[in-house]
């Protein structure tokens, strides 16, 4: 493992840098300098050190560290390693599987920042606007975390417990996300105020799941924490009929109804509350819309 | 008159690609001359990333700076405590208005604005102190250690409010009110139409921020190397302020990374200077991106009512408005944006009766002043949308109905001056027009095309495409009877090779716009001379060219380098004359020599200047102009240019989302003296309408800048922009070197209007406000 430091111009304040190569290594980096900070492709993390909201001490730089990364393809399962790039999820295999990820990919910022800002990055940050979130939530996704205790997993929805708040120890990495592979569409839509680049004003993520017969959904920028829809999912559960895989207009503008209601959005400087609600009705139908007229 | 296409895309097919044609004989046919777009000087360098901008400079043992700033909106300052900040080791100074030598304010037109607020703060982000250290991070962190005792205020946000609260600042709320009276204010029209309209906050938002090095001089002087867009009007400002004669504060152009007259305010020069003075060392400060957004001036924010009056067959009757734009804490360049505002109010048309009252209002907001169409922008968004309702309440095609207004030579505006120019409002207005509608996307078109973009919100089905149209005019160069005048020295010598050099030295600030370019091309056109040279802009050896602003660099400080080659034309001319011992009235000039008319005999101009060099420092003054009468009457402007822009958009109407799909434009520009250039001025200006109409705003709560960032501050990127197919309306100018106007401004101006009235098209809905917001659209808007 390979340890730096940086020190200022009068050397009075230091920064240390681990970039350890293992998992292993990265753990003892952590138990070495408490207080030590994660660095993934470091999209917030640079962006919150030039604001001055973040101002670490020390630093253990994963980008080395194999085992977080490439993915697995299983037949029931989907294994993406924490290190995996936006622009990794938005091609190739994983993105045949995983369609709405890839396109929730594809939304983040410019091609520069997807070939730096990683999964792992995304989910640990846990930013209510997170672009992957509204999927994985939708899609029950476990996350493997691993630190000096030992591995455990955790659903997503509750690794996440508020605005940027995670269960995440100190002493602790995201090794990887796994999520169910289930047979049917998908869709990501996702509303700004720009055409790219931009930071989500509201979006959803619909999964459906033909051998359950089930519908899932997953809102984000809409609440603290990537939220599921339950009387939206039951509704679209028995308003699809499932044998031609349609649904009336009124059943679809309901399940967008029913989702914007799960919403606790807020007014801020990129939004209005309303607007937030009623984008989400609108894209909720149309991802909905889309995956069925997909499906046939 | 000739016309000129050019067409540039971002997408495939049709749209694509660029077929530039350059100009059909004209001007001179010298390779790199006047009509020849010839490269840029200081392209490749900035195409490769090694071009120094002005955060670059760097000297060794520099101290870096520091600006502390006001976290209220409004507050009296009660005491200032340094003590911690002054102990921390590396801290070399901390300086408050207490230090300033001089003067203690700045200002454009009146010195109203605090170098360092000392009584009280007026807006978010005002400066209270400055720190010198010896690193950034110190300096940064000594800012924070100086404790301000603020006892909050109540502040004023509101400009209709300010014009009746008590007053914020000594000189009052009121900074101008401009009545402008013309024909007879009681005519009236059959036909009537009123509207109400809004202007958001717009940043200039270039994309290098402030930056500067102070060095400190040894005759007790200091040399200021900065990104600025007037180095002899900073001199003025910063030599007040410190208290020293102006010749020994020295101004020096570093690179500048965009304007768009964010740069026309003094930022941190004064600031940079006092420290360098004070510590004895160079100091450099570079704002980052948040700060940025705090250092400088903004485009006014505006609120517009119209009454719009006609004859049942069209003919404008009377136009009456009232614009109020929002000036924030100090003056800066109001005066004269309101002045704008007010003058071309109407829109480019005749407008025999008119009652314009304007007025640049104090408040508690973000100072503002100057940026890219100065004035104009804001009325352009209120008289097109009236044009539009005018039309519809005829029951006339809008663009039929510009067309009859529209002004022509000879016309008066409403101030009562006569247009003695060229006005092609007509031949631009019908460029625009013929270009092809974009086609409407097949429904298995990538998303990536559609509103939304890359969040792939719409499918065919949901996106309206709409068409809109808007017509614009503003002045070139200063008015109102400011002595605006530009400064050129030229050297001619032989060059070590023998080969004739010519050294051009202007205070000009190339910001951007090209001016460097066309600086070689004037003096290889005037005199053959091919190697021509740039002599860095300072105050030190030439004159002032006045401020890269306003659409006048071409017009001034290239007329001022035609002059300069013309007088050295003339001693070329003498040198021949007394070797051929005839009168110099027999010399012509036949690219790179001199001929004597009577015997055909030829002297080369290496020869001539194998004599020893040519040099002279020469001014253009324009022709005068006149201020306004008290009726708002007067011929307040040197000229003005003209464009038309009609925009294709594609509308999501149930979430809100607009894509602006192509602009089409015509603009009046003289003479293309670099069509390329042109081409990009065009270009960019539109991707700053656009950004106005669709997204970038400067949000305020209350005062305070909510998103001071590009994460919140939303610019357009290459999927927001869209496909631009201009023609050039070549008309020459009279009076103006080779016929040319300024091409800077009239992109910026109507194109946005255009967007609007194309989502307004789309949608039905009245949309009143620029930018549009995705709710003004799904929640807000009304039916018109």
């Amino acid at each position: 493992m390979s340890t730096g430091s940086t020190h200022d111009a009068r050397g009075a304040q230091q920064l240390r840098v681990a970039r350890p190569a293992t998992l292993d290594d990265a753990l003892c980096a952590l138990r070495e300098m408490p207080g030590a900070q994660l660095l993934a492709g470091g999209t917030d993390f640079c962006v919150e050190v030039s604001f001055g909201s973040r101002r670490p001490t020390a630093v253990v730089a994963l980008r080395r560290v194999e085992e977080l990364r490439g993915h697995d393809i299983a037949d029931g399962h989907v294994r993406i390693g924490a290190g995996t790039t936006y622009a990794e999820m938005g091609r190739g295999a994983l993105a045949s599987t995983l369609p709405a990820l890839a396109a929730a990919a594809r939304t983040v910022g410019s091609p520069q920042i997807r070939n730096a800002g990683t999964l792992g990055g995304n989910v640990a940050t846990a930013s209510p606007a997170g672009d992957t979130l509204p999927l994985l939530v939708a899609l029950d996704a476990r996350v493997r975390v691993r630190g000096a205790a030992g591995e455990r997993v955790v659903a997503l929805e509750r690794f996440v417990t508020g605005v940027k708040r995670t269960v995440l120890a100190p002493d602790e990495v995201v090794v990887d996300v796994v999520v169910d592979r289930c047979r049917g569409p998908q869709e990501f839509l996702k509303v700004g105020t720009r055409n790219a680049m931009v930071i989500a004003i509201a979006s959803v993520a619909v999964v459906v799941d033909l051998d359950a017969r089930a519908v899932r959904v997953g809102l984000g920028s809409v609440a603290p924490v990537p939220r599921r829809c339950a009387s939206a999912e039951a509704h679209a559960g028995e308003a699809i009929d499932w044998g031609r895989l349609w649904a009336s207009e009124a059943a679809l503008a309901r399940f967008g109804e029913l989702a914007a209601e799960a919403c606790s959005p807020i007014t801020d400087h990129r939004s209005t509350a309303d607007y937030r609600s009623h984008a989400v009705a609108v894209i909720a139908r149309r991802a909905l819309e889309r995956c069925i007229r997909h499906a046939t | 008159m000739k016309g000129t296409v050019l067409r540039s895309g971002r997408g495939t097919g049709e749209q694509a690609g660029s077929g530039i044609a350059t100009l059909p004989g004209g001007l001179g046919t010298l390779p790199g001359g006047l009509g020849d777009s010839p490269d840029r000087p200081d392209g490749v360098q900035k195409v490769r990333g090694e071009f120094a901008f002005a955060s670059d400079l760097w000297m060794d043992a520099m101290l870096w700076g520091k600006t502390l700033r006001s976290p209220h909106v409004a507050a009296r300052v009660r005491a200032i405590d340094t003590s911690r900040a002054v102990a921390m080791p590396g801290v070399r100074a901390v300086l408050t208005a207490a230090d300033v030598p001089g003067r203690p304010t700045f200002g454009l037109e009146v010195p109203d604005q605090p170098v360092f607020a000392s009584d009280i703060v007026r807006y978010h982000g005002e400066p209270v102190a400055a720190v010198a250290a010896d690193h950034p991070e110190l300096a940064r962190r000594a800012a924070l250690a100086i404790e301000v005792d603020y006892e909050p205020m109540d502040a004023q946000c509101d400009p209709e409010a300010a014009l009746h609260a008590p007053p914020i600042h000594p000189d009052g709320n009121l900074f101008r009110h401009l009545v402008i009276r013309h024909g007879d204010p009681s005519a009236r029209g059959d036909v009537v139409v009123e509207g109400s309209y809004a202007v958001g906050m717009q940043d200039q938002a270039f994309l290098g921020p402030e930056a500067g090095l102070a060095v400190p001089g040894d005759d007790g002087g200091v040399d200021l190397y900065v990104a600025t867009q007037w180095l002899h009007v900073d001199r003025a400002q910063i030599a007040a302020s410190l208290g020293l004669p102006v010749e020994r504060v020295r101004l020096y152009l570093a690179g500048v990374g965009g304007a768009f007259g964010g740069r026309e305010d003094v930022s941190l020069q004064i600031h940079l200077c006092m420290l360098a003075l004070r510590t004895g060392r160079p100091v450099k400060m570079v704002y980052a991106r948040d700060e940025s957004f705090f250092g400088h001036v903004h485009r006014h924010p505006a609120r517009l009512w119209y009454r719009h009056h006609a004859s049942r067959s069209g003919e404008l009757v009377k136009v009456e408005a009232r614009v109020v734009v929002d000036g924030g804490a100090y003056l800066s360049s109001s005066n004269a944006v309101i002045s704008n505002a007010a003058c071309f109010a109407p829109g480019p048309y005749r407008v025999p009766n008119a009652l314009i009252d304007g007025y640049a209002v104090r408040t508690n907001n973000p100072p503002c002043g100057a940026m890219r169409g100065f004035g104009a922008v804001q009325v352009c968004f209120g008289h097109e949308a009236q044009m539009d309702k005018l039309a519809a309440a005829l029951g006339m095609d809008p663009i039929e109905l510009r067309r009859r207004n529209a002004l022509t030579r000879g016309d008066r505006l409403v101030t009562g001056q006569v247009l003695t120019g060229a006005v092609p409002v007509r031949e631009v207005i019908d460029a625009a027009v013929a270009h092809p509608l974009p086609p409407v996307p097949a429904p298995d078109a990538p998303m990536l095309a559609r509103p939304g973009g890359a969040g792939a919100t719409a499918d065919a089905s949901h996106v309206r495409r709409g068409v809109g149209f808007a017509v614009s005019f503003k002045n070139i160069a200063y008015s109102e009877g400011f002595d605006d005048y530009s400064s050129a020295r030229l050297r001619l010598e032989a060059g070590l090779d023998g080969e004739p050099t010519a050294t051009v030295t202007v205070a000009t600030a190339e910001v951007g716009q090209g001016f460097v370019t066309l600086a070689q091309q004037i003096v290889r056109d005037e005199l053959g001379v091919r190697r021509v040279v740039l002599a860095p802009a300072s105050t030190v050896d030439v004159g002032s060219a006045g401020s890269s602003s306003a659409s006048r660099q071409t017009w001034m400080s290239g007329g001022a380098l035609q002059l300069a080659c013309a007088v050295l034309r003339q001693e070329l001319f003498g040198r021949a004359a007394e070797l051929w011992e005839c009168g110099s009235s027999q010399c012509t000039s036949t690219g790179s020599s001199v001929r004597r008319g009577d015997t055909g005999e030829r002297l080369g101009i290496a020869e001539l200047l194998a004599r020893g060099p040519l040099e002279t420092e020469q001014e253009l003054h324009h022709r005068p102009t006149k201020a306004l009468d008290p009726d708002g009457q007067g011929d307040a402007h040197l000229s003005f240019m003209f464009a038309a822009h009609r925009a294709v958009v594609d509308v999501d109407a149930e979430l809100g989302l607009v894509r602006v799909v192509q602009m089409a434009t015509g603009q009046d520009v003289g003479k293309a003296l670099h069509p390329l250039q042109v081409q990009g001025q065009i270009e960019g200006g539109i991707a700053q309408g656009v950004g106005l109409a669709v997204m970038e705003e400067i949000v305020l709560t209350d005062g305070r800048v909510r998103n001071p960032s590009f994460t919140d501050y939303l610019l357009p990127t290459i999927l927001d922009m869209p496909d631009v197919v201009a023609s050039l309306v070549e008309e020459p100018e009279p009076g103006a070197p080779y016929g040319a106007k300024g091409v800077g401004e009239p992109p910026a101006i109507s194109s946005g209007p255009a967007v609007l009235a194309a989502v307004r098209a789309a949608t039905g809905l009245d949309l009143c406000r620029a930018p549009l917001r995705p709710e003004d659209i799904c929640l807000g808007g009304h039916p018109a």
